[in-house]
């Protein structure tokens, strides 16, 4: 579904990503891990358009190489980002709205807000509230849904786990798994090593925006090198 | 009694000029974080198009519709032209395209048209006071009062009513996020714009109300005083400017009404000394923007 050739981001003189080569299939969880500052989010971020990056990036066979975030929204690609970045003074329904927009049509909106808030009961009762109010694990259910909310071909995953409760984090990577089990494609960028490997289909490891390792999710958990750098603990 | 009524309306009526400016400002400075300096030349747009369609017989209303639109329209065009090229400029470079803008416009209101204040007549029903029992007031403070009231209400309805508004205050919190969803960038600053265009040219009608003229340079000083305003309440915070609009145009007021003669030429040291006081006890405003991830 994805394809990714020498994708390079820059900031300035830093060259974050060194050209990497990525494929996602449809259906599959790829995890892309790697440690703090190896590249990870800056190649979502090139991805989705909002830093620029070099390369060929291609979703079921089309460019979407230097086109601007929305576009690439519009093509089905959504990105939940790194600390979930919430809209806080809007509220729940409002956030949700907005995820919704592509459609234009506010029929569609409601009918897709109301599957998430059937699978998101949480969300329902916190409906009027402003996102702000809302605890660190509930703002990642409405950052998900407010992804959900434009029906993704592709949903990027950027640290969903950061700054979790153990047990919320648990059901974090529930909810990834089961969105797979529903057919979505997903790319999740996690320092959760372990638990990416556990749900992930592939797996790719950056270190110093370049990637080092790749294989199955099992073939990387049981790596040695793998094991040795990330899941140390 | 009825000279504090009086007073009161006075103050409310300028109080909400300045919110509709300060208002206008902010809409485009909570999104891209532009201080639009031009935006006194809009209200000189409306002002002049509300002279010229007068002139040529128009009723007020019409001329009044036009001039709104007309002022938002160039709003549009100044973004267009000068603003977009300019979107990944920083806060200085932002500054000196509108103070660009700003001259531009102006010396095409002084070649093109007159440097001297054309006089504009306002229709005779509105130049008389009502008696309400208590008081007696002025017929423009009242109207400027409503329509300033409904122009805030559209706007609060337009912001948390319809997808493109409710888009804005989202942009003014995390305008690349907003981006992701599939939102168009141009449009979402397009639309901020031309609202702050309407807002300047219902603003040049009250102005215009009040003073019976246009010049070249009548944005100026009402531009200069909503700034104030619009820092008063927490630049790029909408509640704010209009809060900050609505105390500025109050104390300014109140001011002129009170101080002794001998200290009237001071009025404005003393507003802008109570502004100090003001930022002093709330350096971000009275209602601070929420910080803002601009992209």
């Amino acid at each position: 579904m994805l394809t990714v050739r020498q994708l390079g981001v820059r900031y300035g003189q830093i060259e974050a990503v060194k050209g990497i080569d990525l494929a996602v299939a449809k259906g599959t969880i790829v995890a892309l891990l790697g440690a703090n500052g190896a590249g990870k989010s800056s190649t979502l971020l090139g991805l989705v358009g909002l830093v620029a990056a070099s390369g060929e990036i291609e979703l079921d066979g089309v460019s979407i190489a230097k086109a601007p975030p929305e576009e690439i929204s519009r093509r089905g690609l959504a990105l939940v980002p790194e600390g979930r970045r919430v809209f806080p003074s809007l509220t729940v329904a409002e956030n949700l709205l907005l995820g919704g927009a592509v459609h234009g049509d506010r029929h569609d909106t409601k009918a897709a807000e109301e599957k998430l808030l059937d699978r998101f009961p949480i969300l329902r009762e916190r409906y009027r509230q402003r996102a702000g109010l809302l605890s660190g694990g509930e703002q990642q259910m409405l950052a998900i849904a407010r992804a959900l909310m434009s029906g993704p071909k592709l949903l990027l995953l950027d640290e969903p786990s950061l700054g979790l409760a153990p047990q919320v984090v648990d059901s974090v990577f529930d909810l990834i798994a089961e969105l797979r089990e529903q057919g979505l494609t997903i790319l999740l960028v996690e320092q959760n090593a372990a638990q990416a490997l556990e749900i992930a289909d592939r797996g790719y490891v950056l270190v110093n925006g370049q990637i080092e390792i790749e294989g199955t999710g099992a073939e990387l958990a049981s790596s040695e090198r793998v094991k040795e750098a990330y899941l140390a603990a | 009694m009825d000279y504090l009524v009086q007073q009161i309306v006075n103050a409310v009526s300028l109080g909400g000029i300045y919110a509709l400016l300060a208002l206008g400002l902010a809409v485009v400075f909570s999104i891209v974080a532009l201080i639009n300096f031009a935006h006194g030349e809009l209200m000189t747009v409306a002002g002049y198009v509300i002279f010229f369609m007068l002139a040529l017989a128009s009723p007020l209303a019409a001329a009044v519709v036009v001039a709104i639109a007309a002022s938002a329209a160039v709003a549009l065009l100044t973004e267009r032209l000068a603003f977009r090229p300019m979107r990944r400029a920083d806060v200085t470079g932002l500054l000196i395209t509108s103070f660009a803008v700003s001259v531009i416009l102006r010396v095409l209101f002084q070649n093109g048209i007159s440097a001297r204040p054309k006089p504009i007549a306002m229709p005779q029903s509105l130049s008389g006071a009502i008696d309400l029992g208590f008081a007696t007031v002025g017929i423009i403070p009242l109207i400027s009062i409503a329509v300033s009231t409904l122009a805030l209400l559209a706007l609060t309805r337009f912001l948390k009513l319809t997808v493109l508004g409710t888009a804005m205050r989202a942009a003014a919190e995390d305008f690349a996020v907003v981006r992701l969803m599939g939102i168009r960038a141009n449009h979402v600053v397009a639309v901020a714009f031309a609202v702050s265009g309407a807002l300047a040219g219902i603003a040049a009608f009250l102005w215009i109300a009040q003073r019976g003229s246009v010049d070249p340079l009548m944005g100026f000083v009402p531009v200069l005083k909503a700034f104030v305003a619009a820092i008063i309440g927490g630049l790029g915070s909408l509640p704010g400017a209009v809060v900050g609009g609505l105390v500025l145009g109050i104390l300014e007021v109140l001011f002129q009404a009170y101080l002794p003669n001998l200290l009237l030429p001071y009025r404005d040291a003393f507003v802008l000394g109570l502004v100090i006081l003001i930022l002093i006890v709330r350096p971000e405003g009275l209602i601070p923007a929420p910080s803002a991830r601009r992209s």
